[in-house]
C-alpha cells in the first residue's frame, strides 16, 4: 500500500542523496559559526538560566526542618 | 492565558517592563503525577521481576501473567514516570527561559489530564492482553490516537510559549524541547500507523522486515527523543541553576545539540544485527552508533565540567548529587550502547539480560537521577521553604546508586554468562549446553540479585516521596511567582549571522530540526520499502490459516515476545541449536513482526514440527511437567477460555488490505477451516490421550506454533510441478 505511493513518486532515488548533502552542508556551516562565535555572545547565552529573579533562595544544603537533632547536635 | 500587567518602571528594567507569572500549579501536578507512577512502575518491575525468580507468583491471575505485565512496567517506567518528569522540567524551566507564563492555561491542563488518561488506559488494556506488541508501542489504536492528540497540544503550547517569550535567544534547553515534540511526533505517528480490525485490535500496515525497521527506527529513538533529548535540556538548565554557575561551554552545547539530533535518528538499525535486515542498513545503524559517542560525552563532559569549581558543593547538596550520578550514568550508557552495536560485542549481548541491565543504567540512574534532582530543586521553591531534611535526601541517594548496581551487575553477569553457554562447543563439536533450560537456570540467582536492587531502588524512592511530601507540608504552595521583564522588542537592521537568526525564530527553527531527523529516516526506510529485492519472495511461504491467525493473536495478547524471540541468527551456535538461520522472505505476511528482543525462553523460529502437539499441551499447562527448573508461568486459562473467532472475518479482509494474498470471499469461509483445523488438532490430541476440545484457545497457540518456520521445509507447489513435468 505505502510502498506503491513511495514507489509512484518521480525520481525518489535522487532524494536520500539530496537529503545527505543537505544534512552535511547544514552541519558543516554550524560548526564554522560555532567556531567563530564571539566569546561575550557565549557568555550572554549561557549566564541565561541564571539571569532570573523568580527563584526564592532555598538552599538544600542547609539544615533543614528534618534534620533539627543534627543541628542541635552542632 | 492570562494578560501580562504593565508595571511601574523599576530602574533596572525599561519602562515598559510587564509584570507576568510563571504557572507553578502545572508544574506540581506533573511532580505529583511523576511521584505517583514513579512508584507504579516500580512495583510492577519488581513484580515480574519476582516472577523470574518464583515463577508461581500470583500466577493464578491472568491479567498480572508476566507477558501481560512487561508492556506495562516499560510503558509506565517511560511515559508515565519519565514522561511526566520530563513535564515537570520543560514547564518549569520553559516559563523561566522564555520569561514568560505558558502560552495557554487551558492547554496545560488538557496536556495534563489528558497524558494522565493514557496512563490509565494503558493500565487497563495492557493487562487484559490488548497490545500491539511492538516495543514501547503497545498501546491500541484508539489511545495511538489519543497520545497523538494529546502530544501536539503539547506541543502548541510549548511553541506558543516560545513565540510569545520575552528574550530574544532561545536558550539551548529550548532546542532540546523542540526537537523533542518534534520528533516523537512523527515517530509515534509513523510507527503506529495501522489498520483497526475491532475497537482494540488492529494491524500494523507494516510487515515482517519493514515493520522490524519502522519499529526499530522508533524505538531506538523514542529513548533518544523521549528519555534524552529532554533530559539533556533539563541537564542544561538545572545542573547551572543548582551549581549557581554557567554551563562550561555554550559553544559546545550547540554542537552538542546538531550533531545529537543528526546522528541519533541513523542508530535504529543496530537493533536488528545479524537479523533478516539487509547487511547495508546494520552497517549503517552501526557506523553511526560510535559516530554518536562524540556527541554524547560531549554533553556529559559539558554538564560535568559545569560544576568546575563546585565540586564541594556536591558533597553537601543532594540536587547535585543526583544530577552528577545522572550525567555519569549517562556518559556509561552512552559509550556502552556503541560498543553494543558493534556486531562481535553484539552477537554476544543480543537477547540476553545484558541488554535489561544497560536500559536500566540509563532509566535508573540517568532518568531517575536528573528526575530526582529536579524534584528536590523545584518543590522547596514554589513551596517557598527548604527540603524536610538533607539526610533523607541522602539515604534516598544511597540506596538508589546502590539499587542501580545491585540490579544492573547481576544481569550483566547474568547475560554475558548465559551467552557464553549458548555459544559454547564441546570437544566433539556438538553445542556443550544444547538444554537451554540449563543456561536459564544458572542465572536464576542472578535474577534473585536483580530483585534485591530494585528493592532499594524503590525504597529509595518512597525516602524520596516521604521528604517531599513533608517538605510540602511544611511551607505554604504559591501557584503563581511573578516576574518582571520588558516585552521583546523588534529587532532593527540585520541579525548577527544565519544561526542567531534562527535561533529567533521558532518555527524556523522546528522546521530544521524536523529536516534534520527526518534526512535520516528517510535514508533507512525507503531503499528497503522501495527494492522489491531486499526483500526476497519466498514462493512457499504462505499466509497464516484462520486458527493460526487466531493463535498468533493469542500469542501477542500473552505477550510471548517478551520472552520468545523468532529471530535466527546466521551464527553457527544459533543455527546448531535452533535450525535454519531466518530468511526475510519468510516474514512478509507477519502485521507485525514477532522478532523480538530478549530470550528468557529459547528462539521460536523454527518451533513447528520439533515436538508434538500433545507436548505443547501440557507444556503450556504445566510447563515444568516437560521442561523441568522452566521458570515459564503456567498458561492455565487458555484451557478455560473458549477461542472467540468472532472477528476472523474481519482479520482476513483487513489483512488482505495490507497485501496478504487471502483469495477473495475467503473471510466467508474462515471460520469454517477454522473450526476444522481445531478439531483435526483435537482429534490428534484424544487421540494420543490428552483430554482436549476444539474450542479452547491453547488449540489454535498450538497451530499457530506448529507452522512456524515449516514453510520454507516444504518445497513450493509451483517447483514441485515443474519438476514433476520435466520427468
Amino acid at each position: 500500500m505505502y510502498t506503491e505511493v513511495l514507489r509512484s513518486i518521480e525520481g525518489i532515488a535522487i532524494f536520500p542523496i539530496m537529503s545527505l548533502l543537505v544534512f552535511v552542508t547544514f552541519f558543516t556551516a554550524m560548526l564554522i559559526w560555532a567556531s567563530r562565535l564571539g566569546p561575550d555572545r557565549l557568555a550572554m547565552f549561557a549566564r541565561m538560566p541564571l539571569d532570573t529573579t523568580d527563584d526564592r533562595a532555598v538552599p538544600s544544603d542547609q539544615p533543614s526542618q528534618g534534620d533539627s537533632r543534627d543541628r542541635e547536635a552542632r | 492565558m492570562p494578560p501580562a500587567v504593565s508595571a511601574a518602571p523599576e530602574p533596572s528594567l525599561s519602562p515598559d517592563a510587564e509584570t507576568f507569572a510563571y504557572d507553578n500549579a502545572v508544574v506540581r501536578k506533573f511532580i505529583v503525577a511523576t511521584a505517583g507512577w514513579g512508584i507504579v512502575a516500580f512495583l510492577v518491575g519488581l513484580t515480574i521481576a519476582l516472577k523470574l525468580v518464583f515463577p508461581g507468583f500470583l500466577a493464578f491471575i491472568p491479567q498480572l501473567s508476566y507477558g501481560r505485565l512487561r508492556p506495562l512496567h516499560t510503558n509506565a517506567a517511560i511515559f508515565a514516570f519519565a514522561g511526566n518528569a520530563l513535564f515537570v522540567g520543560v514547564y518549569y524551566s520553559l516559563q523561566r527561559l522564555c520569561k514568560a507564563r505558558m502560552f495557554s492555561d487551558k492547554l496545560s491542563a488538557i496536556h495534563f489530564w489528558g497524558w494522565q488518561l493514557i496512563i490509565v488506559s494503558a493500565a487497563l488494556t495492557l493487562p487484559f492482553g490488548f497490545t500491539t506488541s511492538k516495543e514501547y508501542a503497545e498501546l491500541e489504536w484508539p489511545i495511538d490516537i489519543a497520545i497523538a492528540l494529546v502530544w501536539v497540544t503539547f506541543g502548541v503550547n510549548l511553541i506558543g510559549t516560545v513565540l510569545t517569550r520575552r528574550v530574544r535567544h532561545m536558550y539551548v534547553s529550548i532546542w532540546f524541547y523542540l526537537a523533542t515534540f518534534i520528533t516523537v511526533a512523527l515517530l509515534h505517528i509513523v510507527n503506529s500507523l495501522e489498520l483497526p480490525v475491532s475497537f482494540l485490535k488492529s494491524y500494523s500496515v507494516y510487515a515482517g522486515v519493514q515493520d522490524a525497521l519502522v519499529q526499530w527506527w522508533y524505538g531506538h529513538n523514542a529513548v533518544a527523543f523521549f528519555l534524552t533529548t529532554p533530559f539533556l535540556g533539563i541537564m542544561y538548565y538545572f545542573i547551572p541553576k543548582a551549581a549557581n554557575r554557567p554551563v562550561f561551554s555554550y559553544r559546545l552545547s550547540i554542537v552538542h545539540f546538531w550533531a545529537l539530533i543528526f546522528l541519533y535518528i541513523w542508530a535504529g538499525p543496530h537493533h536488528l544485527l545479524y537479523t533478516a535486515l539487509p547487511d547495508w542498513a546494520q552497517s549503517l545503524g552501526t557506523a553511526f552508533s560510535i559516530m554518536l559517542i562524540a556527541p554524547s560525552w560531549g554533553g556529559m563532559v559539558n554538564g560535568l565540567l559545569t560544576l568546575r569549581g563546585a565540586w564541594d558543593r556536591v558533597r553537601e547538596d543532594p540536587v547535585l548529587k543526583f544530577l552528577v550520578i545522572g550525567v555519569t550514568a549517562y556518559g556509561m550508557s552512552t559509550f556502552e550502547g556503541p560498543m553494543m552495536s558493534l556486531k562481535s560485542v553484539n552477537a554476544l549481548t543480543h537477547y540476553t539480560d545484558y541488554v535489561i541491565g544497560h536500559v536500566h543504567l540509563g532509566a535508573l540512574a540517568w532518568n531517575g537521577g536528573l528526575a530526582f534532582a529536579m524534584l528536590y530543586y523545584i518543590l522547596p521553591r514554589i513551596y517557598g521553604t527548604r527540603l524536610f531534611s538533607v539526610r533523607l535526601a541522602n539515604l534516598h541517594f544511597w540506596l538508589a546508586s546502590l539499587g542501580i548496581l545491585a540490579y544492573s551487575i547481576p544481569l550483566y553477569i547474568g547475560g554475558i554468562t548465559q551467552s557464553l553457554m549458548w555459544r559454547e562447543f564441546g570437544a566433539d563439536g556438538a553445542l556443550r549446553y544444547p538444554n537451554f533450560l540449563e543456561t536459564v537456570v544458572r542465572i536464576i540467582p542472578m535474577y534473585a540479585l536483580r530483585v534485591v536492587g530494585g528493592s532499594l531502588f524503590m525504597a529509595g524512592a518512597l525516602v524520596a516521596i516521604y521528604n517531599l511530601y513533608r517538605t510540602a507540608r511544611s511551607g505554604v504552595f504559591e501557584p503563581d511567582t511573578v516576574d518582571r521583564a520588558p516585552a521583546l522588542a523588534p529587532v532593527a537592521g540585520r541579525e548577527h549571522g544565519w544561526h542567531r537568526a534562527l535561533e529567533a525564530r521558532p518555527t524556523q527553527f522546528a522546521v530544521l530540526t524536523f529536516i534534520a531527523i527526518a534526512i535520516g529516516g528517510f535514508i533507512e526506510y525507503v531503499p528497503t520499502a522501495l527494492i522489491q529485492s531486499n526483500v526476497p519472495t519466498i514462493a512457499a511461504v504462505k499466509p497464516y490459516t484462520p486458527l493460526e491467525l487466531e493463535g498468533r493473536d493469542l500469542y501477542i495478547r500473552e505477550g510471548c515476545v517478551g520472552c520468545h524471540s523468532q529471530m535466527i541468527r546466521p551464527i553457527r551456535a544459533e543455527t546448531e541449536r535452533y535450525g535454519e538461520y531466518s530468511k526475510a522472505g519468510e516474514f512478509v505476511y507477519d502485521h507485525p513482526f514477532l522478532w523480538g528482543s530478549k530470550r528468557t525462553g529459547p528462539d521460536l523460529q523454527r518451533e513447528g514440527g520439533k515436538y508434538p502437539d500433545s507436548w505443547h499441551f501440557l507444556h503450556m499447562r504445566t510447563p515444568a511437567s516437560t521442561s523441568p527448573g522452566s521458570i515459564m508461568p503456567a498458561y492455565t486459562w487458555l484451557y478455560s477460555s473458549t477461542l472467540d473467532d468472532s472477528h476472523i472475518e474481519g482479520k482476513i479482509i483487513t489483512l488482505r488490505r495490507l497485501g496478504v494474498p487471502y483469495p477473495a470471499g475467503y473471510e466467508r469461509q474462515a471460520q469454517a477451516d477454522l473450526r476444522a483445523q481445531a478439531e483435526k488438532i483435537a482429534t490428534g490430541l484424544r487421540t494420543s490421550g490428552v483430554e482436549a476440545a476444539p474450542d479452547q484457545e491453547v488449540i489454535a497457540l498450538i497451530a499457530y506454533l506448529q507452522r512456524l518456520g515449516t514453510d520454507i521445509k516444504n518445497k513450493p507447489a509451483a517447483t514441485v510441478a515443474s519438476v514433476e513435468g520435466g520427468r
